[in-house]
């Protein structure tokens, strides 16, 4: 549980500033990824705001010039992980949050933005060139781990450090959070063998199944299904969850799993909140053509 | 000259001792790769990550942000061929330490294509951060790690198993970015690295008793590549540089020192013997050596082309120096 307490109320209005800001942003600048808002809102302010064991942001709440990349001679810049409470020093009972869907870089800024993590004007950074909080965040971007843009690579390095959590006796847990979409990569599934094996039942994925990807529906790309039953024969305990009931996000987190992983699939809708998308549906990257801009404005501000 | 056997998994051993936080993580081939022991006395540090070799380097990504130190162990194919773009997001890019420790490098294996690492360094060398490492005896077995420990980045070995020659004093051990000279001269300059030094040290003795003066320098650190010895070497060579490596003369010790001269404006021939742009096939280290043509004699013809003239140097001229081969797979 988080150090503040935040009502569901809090939390399903912080979802709705998200999924607002978001689309605002799209219309703003003719594009975001809006469907990964809509899908995700609930699931990323229920993390933040109602699961993880984080201590409060270490990170500038103002956007950052980018720090330039790590090298043997830069590797003190202000990292990703200061805004989830952790700075490198051990906190042994504190929970770690990677992002592997770093696409979703939006929806984590808005999020922690929503609680109180970053201020709200440093979001007009957001993908401005030169600043530290790109479309597709990376280790230096408030939030992030990791440099999660290659997907499949995150699951691993999220499982590498719970493998090290339970080696150094640390009774933190270790989040990580995916896109349905992912689940396809070879090397998540040899993330899920070893996790299994490793019994690391400190590590808990979250996976927003909105079932869409670039090319269209999932199931119509590469199935996947059935992945509760696929999980549980990789030796993890598995759930599906309404990815949009706070409630049920959060006693996903509590599913016992002794001696297992556990991956949580909240089922989420991509076009939630924002009616306008669905006749868009499936759509990876939304843009907002001039036609198109005075409804979704008018549906903006009546938000 | 004394051949060592096993160096890699008693110095391990050493190494693991003076650093607790140093883990092996292996993809089946631990046995292969000289850490059987390890695994035995330190089985609580010893993960087997199955044949899975993307999930072990980004797992092992992860244990070094926590930090540990990582050494993954397999062949050195696996660890940049199959694996590039884990060896590039998850470790290089946030400059982690995490030790690549990869065996039968280049055509040591009778393994076959699937097993020979021939383009690694060319390959390794465009990856920002990374220190390579290529290992050419038993001294540098031993003294590869605390280099790769004291590196503040990730680091990639090419290493030898079983048996292996010791060229070089136990108590001259390699040096960070510094060339070992074998012989002092002014006629060529000839740079070696791997089990190639041992056809160039060949070749050299024979050349010597022509009268031919060589500056020879075994080179085991493949990046950085600054050593001023290099520079030095090519100045001062009257008919021209030559180098020989375990390698594709592609993106190699040949080309790196290609760059170097052309960086300082040394105008003179370089002849680059090893893999001539080729896979190779499975077979034995010597037969493959004179196959692809990265052998002493490949070596001495090659200076031959630059100075103009021939030594009349035959194959059996070649045979005072003893080989170890590589047979296992």
């Amino acid at each position: 549980m988080p150090d503040v307490k935040y009502s569901n109320d809090q939390i399903a209005l912080a979802a709705k500033n998200i999924r607002k800001q978001i689309l605002g942003i799209a219309i703003n600048r003719g594009g975001c990824y809006l469907t990964q808002a809509c899908s995700s809102a609930e699931l990323v302010s229920t993390l933040y705001m109602g699961i993880l064991n984080i201590g409060p942001s270490l990170g500038s709440p103002e956007a950052l010039p980018f720090p330039g990349v790590p090298s043997p001679t830069n590797m003190d810049y202000p990292k990703g992980s200061l805004y989830n409470g952790y700075s490198g020093r051990e906190m042994p009972d504190r929970d770690r949050f990677f992002v592997s869907c770093c696409h979703y870089a939006s929806v984590i800024y808005c999020a922690l933005a929503e609680c109180g993590r970053i201020s709200h004007s440093a979001i007009e950074k957001f993908n401005v060139d030169g600043w530290n909080m790109e479309m597709i965040g990376a280790e230096h971007s408030p939030g992030f781990e990791n440099t999660a843009g290659s997907l499949g690579q995150t699951v691993s390095i999220a499982a590498g450090t719970a493998h090290a959590y339970k080696l150094k006796g640390n009774s933190g847990r270790i989040f990580c959070m995916l896109s349905d979409g992912e689940l396809e990569e070879g090397q998540a599934w040899e993330c899920f063998q070893a996790a299994s094996f490793y019994q690391l039942d400190n590590f808990i994925i979250y996976v927003d199944v909105n079932g869409q990807q670039v090319e269209g529906w999932t199931r119509d790309v590469m199935n996947t299904e059935p992945m509760v039953a696929r999980m549980k024969a990789f030796g993890w305990e598995a759930i599906e969850v309404d990815g949009h009931d706070i409630d049920a996000l959060k006693a996903a987190a509590e599913t016992p799993h002794e001696g297992k992983p556990l991956m949580v699939l909240c089922k989420t809708n991509p076009a939630q909140g924002v009616p306008l998308l669905e006749k868009m549906l499936p759509k990876h990257f939304v843009t907002v053509s001039s036609a198109e801009k005075a409804e979704f404005q008018k549906f903006h501000d009546e938000m | 000259m004394k051949i060592e056997t096993n160096t890699h998994s008693k110095n391990i051993l050493r190494f693991a001792k003076e650093h607790p936080e140093v883990v092996v993580l292996s993809a089946d081939l631990g046995t292969s790769c000289e850490v059987k022991d390890f695994a035995k006395v330190y089985p609580e540090r010893y993960f087997s990550m199955g044949i899975a070799e993307q999930n072990m380097c980004s797992w092992a990504a992860g244990l070094a942000r926590e930090g540990f130190r990582p050494m993954l162990h397999t062949f050195a194919v696996f660890l940049y061929r199959r694996i590039l773009d884990q060896v590039e997001m998850s470790v290089a890019y946030p400059n982690l330490p995490v030790i690549f420790v990869g065996f039968v490098p280049g055509i040591t294996t009778p393994g076959g294509v699937s097993h020979q690492s021939t383009n690694d360094i060319g390959v390794l060398r465009t990856v920002p951060n990374m220190a390579i490492f290529d290992i050419g005896d038993a001294t540098e077995i031993e003294g590869v790690l605390d280099l790769a420990y004291n590196y503040n980045g990730p680091v990639y070995i090419r290493m030898l198993r079983k048996d292996v020659p010791r060229f070089f004093p136990a108590s001259e051990p390699m040096k960070f970015n510094h060339a070992r000279v074998l012989s002092e001269g002014s006629d060529i300059a000839l740079l070696s690295s791997s089990v190639c030094t041992e056809e160039a040290m060949r070749a050299t003795a024979v050349l010597k008793a022509q009268g031919l003066s060589i500056q020879h320098l075994h080179v085991s650190t493949l990046k950085p590549f600054t050593d001023p010895q290099v520079v030095e070497a090519c100045n001062k060579a009257k008919y021209g540089v030559v180098t020989i490596e375990n390698h594709s003369v592609i993106g190699g010790l040949g080309t790196a020192v290609a760059e170097v001269m052309a960086e300082n404006g040394i105008n003179k021939r370089l002849v680059k013997v090893g893999l001539d742009d080729t896979y190779a096939h499975g077979a034995s280290k010597m037969y493959l050596l004179k196959k692809y043509g990265m052998d002493a004699m490949t070596l001495i013809n090659g200076i031959e082309d630059l100075m103009g003239k021939s030594f009349g140097i035959q194959e059996h001229d070649l045979e005072e120096i003893r080989f170890e081969d590589f047979t296992a797979v």
